[in-house]
């Protein structure tokens, strides 16, 4: 198996991410975006873990622990959002523009 | 049969297996950022955290796959849903889930993968995965190990780190 294939199909998954990061209005997709991109990352960590020992594996798992905490966080404040304003249109929530 | 023989045998399954798995996976990223339904795209969702779980499966990294299975298919895609159904999503075909940035967005990732992959196919061209001494059925034990000599400080960080989101979170979603 070649490296390129996996680091490709990361860099695919992360654009496809990034993508739905801009243009999703819907907060819970916003943080589905997220884990897409989250994901690319931990692929790449693991491929290029493989010749270089076990520290690949390792910080994966530490990225997934913090996409874990990252999406309970980050649903908490889109059920706040959606409480206060009875709505998650992230592109309403403008009151910090100048 | 040497182990360099078992891998050279092994290596014709594992790319049809990854092509089958990271087509999917295309096919699913891309419906989980254009489909119209909330619900659909969290259930595609759970095709690409499946397809990323059998990418470390082939690339040796068990505990890992089965860590994806449980915590990613298992915890985060049922969070998901519960924020959809706590958030009142209209179920079913909505149009107003994309802003009308569209044009932007599409220059935005395809500028940023012809970056990246024009970047790759130079770097890594030709280059072979190497088990380099990883290929074991210690993977577990090894990477347990490591965990617990090497990174101890950076695992209670972590572990902190998740308490803190856990009352985080709690704090934030109470009603009072």
């Amino acid at each position: 198996m070649l490296l390129n294939q996996f680091l490709l199909l990361a860099a695919v998954l992360f654009c496809v991410g990034v993508y739905g990061v801009i243009v999703r209005r819907n907060g819970v997709l916003v943080l589905m975006s997220i884990e897409l991109i989250l994901n690319a990352v931990n692929i790449n960590l693991v491929a290029f873990g493989t010749s270089a020992g076990l520290a690949g594996q390792v910080f994966a798992l530490f990225v997934i622990t913090v996409a874990a905490a990252e999406v309970g966080v980050g649903l908490a404040i889109v059920l706040l959002i959606y409480r206060n304003r009875r709505s998650i249109d992230l592109d309403e929530l403008s009151e910090l523009k100048g | 049969m040497t182990a360099a023989m078992l891998a050279a045998s092994f290596d014709v399954p594992a790319n049809v297996a990854f092509g089958i798995v990271a087509a999917l996976m295309i096919f699913s990223a891309v419906r989980v950022v254009t489909t119209t339904n909330v619900v659909h795209a969290a259930l595609h969702l759970v095709v690409v955290l499946a397809g990323v779980g059998v990418n470390f499966l082939l690339l040796q990294a068990e505990f890992l796959a089965i860590t994806q299975f449980l915590i990613y298919i298992g915890a985060i895609v049922v969070l998901f849903l519960f924020g959809i159904m706590l958030t009142r999503a209209e179920i079913g075909k909505h149009s107003g889930l994309d802003n009308s940035r569209r044009g932007v967005g599409v220059i935005v990732g395809l500028m940023l993968l012809a970056v990246l992959s024009y970047s790759l196919l130079r770097s890594f061209k030709g280059v072979h995965l190497t088990f380099g001494g990883s290929v074991s059925a210690d993977n577990t034990r090894a990477v347990s190990d490591e965990i617990f000599s090497t990174y101890l400080i950076p695992f209670e960080v972590a572990s902190v780190m998740l308490l803190a989101a856990l009352i985080g979170a709690i704090v934030l979603a109470r009603k009072d």
